[in-house]
C-alpha cells in the first residue's frame, strides 16, 4: 500500500516534470511577447528594457533552470499582459472554475449514476428508452451548441435564470464563493448543466453497460436466491460492483471538466481561468498560459491519485496484502 | 399456513410446462413433467445437459430467465402453491423456505462484500434477528459447515477462501435461514474430485440433521447413488424414469436409463469398454414425434415412433416407456406382444 503510493507520487513527479517542460518551451516557440506588450511605436531602447526586466534576454538554459526553481515555489512570474503576479491572477480566477467544475461533477453523478441503475435494471423499459434516445443528445451535441440552447431559451424567451457572469460573490479571504447568494446560484444553473450534460449521459450510459453486466453474473442470481430484497440486490449488490469503472472515468472526467470549462466559461462570460487562458492566448501571456497549464496537469495527477485510491476503498481483493492478490488461498 | 399432514409431500410439482418464446416459435424447454419431494427426502435428478435439469430448479424457485416462463402446471410447497405467487411473495419463499446452491462456488458470492457481511444480511431479511445476533449465528453457521476459525474467517472476504471453503460458504448461506428444501444445482461439478465428495457428504449430514429436503440436480450418477433417496431420469424435457435410487440403479426399466448405467465406469469392472448412447439428445425444435428417445433407443417399436408415453407405475418406479406399458404386459403374459 505504501509502496503503491510512493510508486505514483514518483510518476505523479515524472509527469509533472514533463508538463514543466512543455510549459517552458512555450515561452521560447509562441511569438514575441514583447510585441504584443508594447505598442507599435515603441522604440527599440523600449523593447530592450522591458525585454531585460522580464528576463527573456538570457540564455534558453539558464530560463529554465530558473523556470523549474520558481515553478516549484509557486513562482510563475508576472502576466505580460495584466503586469500581475500570475499566481495571484489564477488564484483569483480558481475558485470560479472549481466551483463550476464540482457543480457539474455533482449534476452528472447524481443524474447520471441513478439513470443508468435504473436502465440497466428496466432494460426493455419505455422509460428507458426514452433516457437513452435523450442521452444521446448529450453525447452528441458540442457544448456551445447546448450552452446557447440554454441561454436562449431560459435566459432570452423565459427570462428565468441570468445568461452571463458569476452573480454576486462572497468573499471568504482567500476564496470566493457563489455558492452562498441567490443570484450567483442561479448564475451558476445554466453553465453547470451545460458543463455537466455530457458526463452526465457518458456516466449513465457507462453504469448502464456495467449494470447489464453484473445482473447476468452468478452472484446476483445467487443474490435473488437467497431471497434479498431487490433494493439490496440493485443497490447493494449490483450498483458496489460497477464503481471501480465509474470511478475511473468520473475520476479522468473531473480533469476534463477543468479543460472543457474554458468553452462554457467563453459561452457564458464566467470569470474563471479558462476565460483567463483563452484571453492570455490572444495576448501570447506565455506566464500565465505555462502556469495553467501546469495548474491543470497538477488536477489531473491528483485527481487520479485519488481515484487509484478510492479502488483501496471499493474493492477488497486490492486491499489484501499482495501475497493473498497473486492467489495465496487458505 | 396450516400444518401440513404428514403424508403430504413437502414439493409437489404437477404437470409442470416451461417455455421460451422465440421469433421462430415457441420452444418447450420442459414438458409437463411431475414428482414430488417429501420431508427430508433427498431427491437426485440426473440427466444429460440441456434436458431440463437446471430449468426445473429454476421454474420452482420463480427465478426463471425472461423470456423463459412458466406455462402451465403447478408447483405446491408443503401444500401452498407457489408457483403464481407475486414477486414479493416469491421472494420470501426462497431462501427462507426454499435455499438453493448453484455450480460455481467461485462466483456465487459477491467479490465485495465479506462474507461474514453476506451471511448476515441473508439471516435478517428472512428471521427477526439483530445484526449482532445474526453475526453469532453466521459464525455457529461456519463452524457447522466446517470452516477452521469461524470467528475470524467471518470478516474476510471471498477471494481469500479456496473452492472448497468457498463452496461450503455457499451452502451456509442457503442453510441460513433453516429453508425446507434445498435446490443444489451441480453444487460440486466445479470443484476437486477429492473435496467433491466432501462437499456431498458435508451436504447429506447438514440436510439429515436439519430435516432439510434436496433436489440435487447432476449429471454424476455416482454422486446420486451415494447421497439420493429417490431419482428422476430426466430426458428433452420430461422424466423418463423416477424412483428408489437402489431400484432404478440395479433395474433401469427405461432404455436411457440403461444407457446411463452402462457409462459409469466401476471399479470392479476394468478393461471393458464402457458403453455409450449413441447420437445426442435432440434438440428442443426438432423433437422427434412418440417417445423423444426413440431415435437413440436400441428397443425401439413403432409404437415408440406414434405415441408419447407417460409415466406408468411399474412397481415402486414410474417409467415414461412402452415397453412397460401395462397393455403390453397384459399383451405379453397372453402370449401375444409384438417386438
Amino acid at each position: 500500500m505504501t509502496a503503491f503510493v510512493v510508486r505514483r507520487l514518483m510518476q505523479a513527479v515524472l509527469v509533472m516534470l514533463t508538463v514543466g517542460f512543455i510549459a517552458f518551451t512555450m515561452f521560447n516557440f509562441i511569438g514575441d511577447p514583447v510585441n504584443n506588450l508594447v505598442g507599435p511605436d515603441a522604440t527599440a531602447e523600449d523593447r530592450e528594457r522591458i525585454r531585460v526586466s522580464l528576463g527573456l534576454d538570457r540564455p534558453f538554459y539558464v530560463q529554465y533552470v530558473k523556470f523549474l526553481a520558481n515553478a516549484v515555489q509557486g513562482q510563475f512570474g508576472t502576466s505580460f499582459r495584466l503586469g500581475m503576479k500570475v499566481t495571484t491572477v489564477l488564484a483569483e480566477r480558481m475558485p470560479a472554475t472549481l466551483e463550476l467544475v464540482f457543480s457539474a461533477a455533482l449534476i452528472s453523478l447524481c443524474i447520471g449514476v441513478p439513470l443508468g441503475v435504473y436502465t440497466g435494471i428496466h432494460r426493455r423499459g419505455v422509460l428507458s428508452r426514452v433516457f437513452l434516445t435523450f442521452s444521446l443528445i448529450g453525447i452528441s451535441l458540442p457544448t456551445f451548441l447546448i450552452g446557447i440552447l440554454l441561454i436562449l431559451i431560459f435566459s432570452v424567451y423565459l427570462k428565468w435564470l441570468p445568461s452571463f457572469g458569476r452573480g454576486q460573490v462572497v468573499d471568504l479571504g482567500w476564496w470566493s464563493t457563489g455558492f452562498l447568494t441567490q443570484s450567483g446560484l442561479r448564475s451558476l444553473i445554466l453553465p453547470a448543466i451545460t458543463l455537466g450534460l455530457f458526463q452526465t449521459t457518458l456516466i449513465m450510459r457507462l453504469v448502464r453497460a456495467e449494470m447489464l453486466e453484473v445482473m447476468r453474473t452468478d452472484y446476483i442470481k445467487f443474490a435473488r436466491a437467497r431471497g434479498l430484497s431487490r433494493r439490496a440486490i440493485n443497490f447493494g449488490h449490483a450498483l458496489k460492483n460497477t464503481l471501480v469503472p465509474v470511478i475511473t472515468i468520473t475520476g479522468l472526467q473531473i480533469g476534463g471538466l477543468i479543460a472543457f470549462a474554458i468553452i462554457t466559461e467563453t459561452v457564458f462570460q464566467w470569470p474563471g481561468m479558462g476565460l483567463l487562458f483563452l484571453q492570455a492566448i490572444q495576448y501570447a501571456d506565455v506566464p500565465v498560459m505555462s502556469c495553467y497549464l501546469i495548474l491543470v496537469a497538477l488536477m489531473f495527477v491528483m485527481i487520479n491519485l485519488a481515484v487509484d485510491l478510492l479502488y483501496y476503498a471499493v474493492d477488497p481483493r486490492l486491499r489484501a496484502d499482495r501475497g493473498a492478490v497473486r492467489g495465496r488461498q487458505v | 399456513m396450516p400444518r401440513p399432514p404428514a403424508n403430504q409431500p413437502l414439493l409437489q410439482v404437477e404437470n409442470l410446462v416451461v417455455e421460451f418464446p422465440t421469433r421462430r416459435g415457441v420452444l418447450r424447454a420442459i414438458d409437463d413433467i411431475s414428482f414430488h419431494i417429501d420431508q427430508g427426502e433427498v431427491l437426485g435428478v440426473v440427466g444429460e445437459s440441456g434436458a431440463g435439469k437446471s430449468l426445473t430448479g429454476a421454474a420452482i424457485i420463480g427465478l426463471l430467465e425472461p423470456p423463459g416462463r412458466i406455462a402451465g402446471g403447478r408447483v405446491f410447497l408443503d401444500g401452498g402453491r407457489i408457483d403464481d405467487l407475486p414477486p414479493e411473495k416469491m421472494r420470501r419463499v426462497r431462501g427462507k423456505q426454499i435455499g438453493a446452491i448453484f455450480q460455481d462456488p467461485l462466483t456465487s458470492l459477491n467479490p465485495l462484500y465479506s462474507i461474514g457481511r453476506q451471511l448476515a444480511e441473508t439471516i435478517t431479511t428472512h428471521l427477526p434477528m439483530s445484526e449482532a445476533e445474526a453475526r453469532k449465528r453466521a459464525i455457529e453457521l461456519l463452524a457447522e459447515v466446517g470452516i477452521p476459525a469461524p470467528d475470524k474467517r467471518i470478516d474476510h472476504y471471498p477471494h481469500q477462501f479456496s473452492g472448497g471453503m468457498r463452496q461450503r460458504v455457499v451452502i451456509a448461506l442457503a442453510l441460513c435461514a433453516n429453508p425446507r428444501l434445498i435446490i443444489a444445482d451441480e453444487p460440486t461439478t466445479a470443484l476437486d474430485v477429492s473435496i467433491q465428495a466432501q462437499i456431498i457428504a458435508l451436504l447429506k449430514r447438514l440436510c439429515r440433521d436439519h430435516g432439510t429436503a434436496v433436489m440435487l440436480i447432476t449429471h454424476d450418477m455416482g454422486v446420486i447413488a451415494e447421497t439420493a433417496d429417490r431419482v428422476a431420469v430426466m430426458y428433452a424435457g420430461r422424466i423418463a424414469e423416477v424412483g428408489p435410487v437402489r431400484q432404478v440403479i440395479k433395474h433401469a426399466l427405461h432404455p436411457y436409463t440403461e444407457g446411463l448405467m452402462g457409462s459409469i465406469p466401476s471399479v470392479g469392472m476394468d478393461r471393458q469398454r464402457l458403453a455409450q448412447i449413441d447420437g445426442a439428445m435432440p434438440r428442443l425444435n426438432a423433437i422427434p414425434q412418440g417417445c423423444a428417445f426413440n431415435p437413440r433407443c436400441p428397443k425401439v417399436f413403432d409404437r415408440c415412433r406414434v405415441e408419447r408415453p407417460d409415466l406408468m407405475a411399474q412397481g415402486t418406479t414410474q417409467v415414461a416407456c412402452w415397453l412397460h406399458a401395462p397393455d403390453r404386459a397384459l399383451a405379453k403374459a397372453a402370449g401375444g406382444g409384438r417386438g
